[in-house]
């Protein structure tokens, strides 16, 4: 099993890691020239230059509702925009004009409405926090509240990736046009998750507050600012807020989950309905990760539970955990192994699924227990600075495509100085036995923390992982190695994974590149 | 009685024993329901205990024992209805008066009917359930000269009668929501998971159906009431009571327990009859997998390549595709017999027949789409120059001759279907579904032809109904239309399509009801381009099947078998995806339907459009992510191969 004491030091403050070569990884002085021609992708959003509304959910309505509405008027807005409970509350709070029963009663009813939803949330505390707080709390970004770039992904096929920032908007950048578009949509409002759609070109799913946003985003259209026609609305009464997506690596279904909705929802996208898969306990669906090759999902549950869901007739395995929920999780390139974090423990578990294809669903026969395979914990390191402890408790985690890197962030603690929040990056071999071998730390500028990585998913030359910083920039640290064989052509799978560029053959040419970039 | 001997089998072992097992099941929930109605139609708040044992007295009673019996009976024959009229390629009724047509068909009509009959069936079982003053029709009472007389209990008639109405209604709503149409789930789950999670929609719908049907009824009798009670009186000598208030009166109608009763009556009714359509749905899409190869030359007519060329029961086309696409996705053992060669010979059948069929599918849908352009097209252009006055005139004409169609009712059984791919045959079995896809009005009595293209989509709104119509348009109207050639009773020769508008042509003076034909035809213009797709599920499988092959045949197929036909599944499909693009670009071919939760109506056939678009291109773009620059070496056009280049490149 491997731990962090293995790991080379961290990097002393003022160096950044460049990207890995020759089995190490390289770093260099922190200076704006160096970053200014690292690449086209690299961006810089500065907080500054986004137009942040400052205004909160609650605080805008009594601002901005007409008070001289008459009762019915006001009744069916808030009958429109709180649903019962809104209704309830107008009556109960506007007595001089209603009767006195009726408003008794409301009052009577809402009380009885709060005791039950404060039982509730006795048994999932999650339910009581709004719903910006839950998105930070399941989110996969390290502090999602106040984090510029809220979610990030690439195209699975081209080198082109969408950007939500913390204004609600989301920015495309294509290296091979000069046009980003930006999209903006009226329900386009705490995003938690961005994903483009498989085998498309141009649709990218959009998990929001209160729905799925579909845009269809052209990538010969000369528009910087799409429409919102471009946009299907894909929402469901009681599915929101929607924390995390996923689609089908054969493009065909979107996953969508919200911690408040038991039901996890499948979306035909094209015919916009929706199959709710409900499974009683967990108290909603927090994140979603659906195997690379198509055969399993992985859902967690803000409770101590996390289900995988295997996607050919829709069954599920329930995994309770000891200590927490899941908090995030990744799969091999071949759909074989899931690794996953728990909150509160500071290790890293994996699971075998042993599914032959042609062998019905039913028989494959699932492990019976996860078995650790990093430990984390806190560890220090003594620098020149002083000693800087690395370790605790994961954020998220992320497989490169080939199943070669291992990235991990690390929340650290945002109180002690010399506990930041760190990526950890471990090698992964699958032959003889499944392991996991350090790396190295990858670390940003002084006073940049990563909030969010993800892996370019077709990087030629080994892997690509994108980091976002908390200072708004975006930057891409190659890994540059050579495959360790044919252990992810896997013929048994089904279907293959679309990596036509995978063959042994083509990585001939390919010793070269480390010294390229020297 | 059916189509062809091959296609008995299927019906006969496994159609008919699937409807009988969800038949069995909704029998077997009727107890439970029956229970939880019973319970809800009883309770009181004030003495649970006595509600508790009141139930369960009744419950064992010999009474309740008879009405079990007629509710098990009414369901099961609601589900023999079902088998009857169930239909894979939804009936789309692209006008109003093609609506009406098929609410008047006479196979419509005996089915409402009875419908109506078994409401009435059930709500006499509720009322003798619910007991107390609803339980029977007649009650001894002083008339006011002090003689013992038998009085109407009013109370019971209503709910016989608003047993009839929900039942009618129901099957008319039914008619008008495609309730008949049967969906395949692309979400494939178990049966009994797939029915728990579809349960508490059934709950729903049936009450918020029950609601408004009761709304109705209750208008209804309000009005009509009196027809049926003097009816009753009269013939069974029954009198009315002075004493009582007379229920279709706004103080009789204003009872809440007998609201109540009436509402959560129906809820039962609808809940048990949604259930066994439920049921039924569930049932007959379940998977079923065919042998790819058979040892036995007896079996060999239950093959898949063999079962895929049937055109016959719809059905067992469907179940077809839809095992031919699940296998390509998730089976490799059953791909590599597809792409497995003949011994001896060694000549790939399974995979030519395959391939040759999911690719006339598909040829097929492309040619539809292709005429149908063209007409919209040529229409277009004629509308631009034809005057005001001159269209009117010629739409009278067909409204008038419409209408004196309308008069000679033609006998259906021995209509055509259209010679397409998707086409039945003259004897059309029992089990067959009502339509087909262009011919949504043609299963009506007034199909005539006339009417029929004054009802039909598009096309029919063209100035050029007379002697002028250009021949470019009639030359389609067979594949387009299917305008099925008619035969009428005395066997006279089908006329061919360009003879059809001749006789009529002079109008005699525009009348009311023309003008009112002509206003209901363009209402529902969205219909046709629904129609257009209606079949499309089939479509949608053919495309993943054929994508997924090729996709496995890069790293599967040993004998190279796929590479023959690789340069045709990509023009086909390229061709497809030209006449799709083409077909979004017409007006109301992409506005997306109004989509209602509260139903149990399928509204997938309206975005089967949308969704065949969204497979035509992730299937093309499967084929050229596994390929890559392979494709190049491919032969085909300089368009295609531009286009192809287009994916290649992610810019589509």
């Amino acid at each position: 099993m491997c731990s962090l004491a293995l790991f080379p030091p961290p990097l002393p403050p003022g160096q950044t890691t460049l990207c890995e070569s020759n089995n190490e990884l390289l770093s260099g002085a922190n200076n704006s020239e160096d970053a200014q021609d690292s690449g086209p992708l690299s961006l810089h959003f500065p907080r500054e230059s986004l137009k942040l509304h400052s205004r909160t959910e609650s605080s805008s309505k009594a601002a901005f509702l007409d008070h001289s509405e008459t009762l019915w008027m006001r009744s069916a807005a808030a009958w429109r925009d709180g649903g019962f409970t809104g209704l309830l509350n107008e009556v109960t709070t506007s007595h001089a004009e209603v009767p006195k029963w009726l408003s008794v009663t409301s009052g009577c009813i809402l009380a009885l409405l709060r005791w039950v939803s404060s039982f509730h949330g006795s048994l999932y505390p999650h339910v009581t926090l709004s719903s910006e707080d839950m998105i930070a709390e399941f989110s996969q970004v390290l502090n999602w509240h106040d984090c510029v770039v809220r979610a990030f992904a690439w195209h699975p096929h081209t080198d082109k990736f969408a950007v939500a920032l913390l204004d609600d908007s989301i920015k495309i950048y294509n290296p091979k046009s000069a046009i980003s578009p930006t999209l903006k949509h009226r329900l386009q409002r705490n995003v938690a998750a961005v994903q483009w759609k498989p085998l498309c070109a141009s649709a990218l799913a959009v998990a929001c507050q209160n729905c799925v946003l579909v845009w269809n985003v052209d990538p010969c259209s000369l528009s910087t600012r799409p429409s919102s026609g471009c946009a299907q609305v894909l929402s469901h009464p009681g599915h929101s807020p929607v924390t995390s997506i996923a689609w089908s690596p054969s493009g065909s279904l979107l996953v969508s989950a919200s911690p408040l909705d038991t039901a996890m929802m499948v979306w035909d996208v094209a015919a916009e309905s929706c199959v709710p898969l409900q499974r009683v306990g967990g108290g909603g669906v927090t994140f979603l990760s659906w195997s690379p090759d198509g055969s399993h999902i992985l859902a967690c549950t803000p409770s101590a539970l996390f289900r995988v869901w295997e996607t050919r007739m829709w069954t599920c395995e329930r995994w309770p955990c000891i200590k927490g929920r899941c908090q995030s999780g990744c799969w091999s390139p071949d759909g074989s192994r899931l690794l996953f974090t728990v909150q509160g423990e500071m290790v890293i578990y994996a699971l075998t699924f042993s599914g032959s294809p042609g062998v019905p669903p039913s028989m494959v026969k699932g492990p019976q227990t996860a078995v650790v395979v990093a430990d984390l914990s806190e560890t220090t390191f003594n620098g020149p600075d002083g000693d800087i402890i690395v370790g605790g408790e994961i954020q998220s985690l992320s497989w490169d495509p080939r199943g070669e890197r291992l990235a991990v962030l690390l929340k650290g603690d945002p109180q002690a100085a010399n506990r930041p929040a760190i990526i950890a990056v471990f090698k992964t071999r699958a032959n003889p036995i499944f392991e996991l071998l350090p790396c190295g730390f990858v670390q940003g500028e002084l006073g940049a923390e990563a909030r969010l990585m993800e892996f370019h998913p077709n990087f030629q030359h080994g892997a690509l992982l994108t980091v976002c910083w908390s200072s708004g920039k975006i930057t891409h640290i190659p890994f540059y190695f050579l495959s360790s064989g044919v252990s992810h052509v896997d013929l048994s799978r089904s279907p293959p994974l679309p990596h036509p560029h995978e063959r042994p053959a083509d990585f001939a040419n390919q010793s070269l590149f480390t010294e390229l970039i020297s | 009685m059916f189509p062809s001997e091959t296609s008995c089998w299927f019906i006969r072992k496994v159609i008919w024993w699937r409807a009988a097992a969800s038949i069995a099941w909704s029998v077997l929930l009727l107890p439970p329901t029956t229970a939880v109605f019973v319970i809800l139609s009883k309770f009181s708040f004030l003495h649970p205990i006595q509600t508790v044992s009141d139930c369960l007295s009744l419950l064992m009673s010999a009474n309740s024992i008879f009405s079990f019996i007629l509710l098990g009976g009414v369901v099961i024959m609601v589900g023999f209805l079902i088998l009857e009229y169930y239909t894979v390629i939804p009936t789309i009724a692209c006008s109003k008066i093609a609506l009406l047509g098929q609410l008047l068909h006479p196979r419509q009509v005996v089915n409402s009917l009875a419908h109506g009959l078994m409401g009435m069936i059930v709500g006499w079982c509720c009322a003798v359930t619910v007991g107390h003053r609803y339980e029977t029709l007649g009650y001894p009472a002083r008339s006011s000269d002090g003689h013992p007389q038998m009085c109407l209990n009013e109370y019971h008639l209503v709910f016989l009668l608003a047993g009839a109405f929900v039942g009618f209604s129901h099957s008319l709503l039914g008619v008008i929501h495609n309730i008949n149409y049967v969906y395949f789930h692309t979400v494939q789950q178990y049966k009994y998971l797939h029915f728990k999670g579809s349960l508490p929609l059934v709950v729903k719908c049936s009450a918020i159906q029950a609601f408004y049907s009761m709304r109705n009824f209750i208008v209804v009798y309000f009005f009509l009431g009196y027809i049926p009670k003097t009816w009753i009186c009269k013939t069974l000598t029954l009198h009315l009571d002075s004493s009582v208030h007379p229920l279709d009166s706004i103080a009789g109608l204003l009872d809440l327990s007998l609201l109540y009763h009436l509402w959560i009556s129906a809820t039962f009714l609808l809940f048990t009859w949604y259930i066994t359509l439920l049921l039924f749905r569930i049932f007959v899409t379940e998977v079923y997998s065919f042998p790819v190869k058979s040892t036995f030359t007896d079996d060999s007519h239950q093959c898949l390549p063999k079962v895929l060329t049937d055109n016959q029961p719809m059905i067992l086309k469907f179940l077809a595709l839809q095992d031919l696409a699940l296998l390509s996705k998730h089976s490799p053992s059953r791909r590599s017999e597809v792409f497995s060669l003949s011994q001896p010979g060694g000549h790939p059948h399974n995979w030519n027949t395959v391939s040759k069929e999911c690719l006339a599918l598909l040829a097929d849908l492309t040619q539809r789409l292709v005429a149908y352009h063209e007409t919209v097209a040529t229409n277009g252009r004629a509308k631009s120059l034809s005057s005001g006055s001159e269209r009117k005139t010629s739409s009278e004409t067909s409204a008038t001759s419409g209408t004196e169609d309308l008069m000679s009712p033609r006998p259906t059984f021995l209509m055509k279907t259209p010679a397409s791919i998707f086409a039945r045959s003259v004897a059309r079995g029992p089990h067959s579904p009502l339509t087909s896809p262009f011919t949504s009005d043609l299963d009506s009595p007034f199909a005539s032809p006339a009417l029929r293209r004054l009802t039909a989509p598009v096309d029919q709104c063209s100035p050029w109904h007379g002697s002028i119509q250009s021949p470019h348009i009639m030359r389609r109207g067979p594949q387009l239309w299917s305008t099925s050639t008619e035969s009428h009773a005395n066997g006279s020769p089908p006329p061919s399509p360009a003879s059809v508008p001749s006789p009529k042509q002079e109008p005699a003076k525009p009348s009311f009801l023309a003008q009112f034909l002509q206003n209901r035809k363009e209402q529902l213009p969205e219909a046709s381009s629904q129609a257009l797709f209606a079949d499309s599920q089939a479509h949608i499988w053919a495309l993943e099947a054929l994508s997924y092959l090729v996709q496995a045949s890069f790293t599967e197929d040993q004998f190279g078998v796929v590479q023959t036909t690789l340069p045709s599944i990509l023009s086909s499909m390229l061709h497809l995806q030209e006449a799709v693009d083409r077909h979004f670009k017409l007006p109301h071919a992409s506005s997306k339907p109004v989509r209602s939760t509260n139903s149990m109506e399928d509204f997938a056939f309206k975005t089967l459009r949308f969704a065949l678009r969204a497979t035509l291109k992730t299937s093309i773009y499967r084929i050229t992510t596994t390929f890559g620059s392979h494709l190049n070496a491919v032969q085909m056009s300089g368009e295609h191969r531009k286009r192809l280049q287009q994916f290649l490149e992610f810019k589509e």
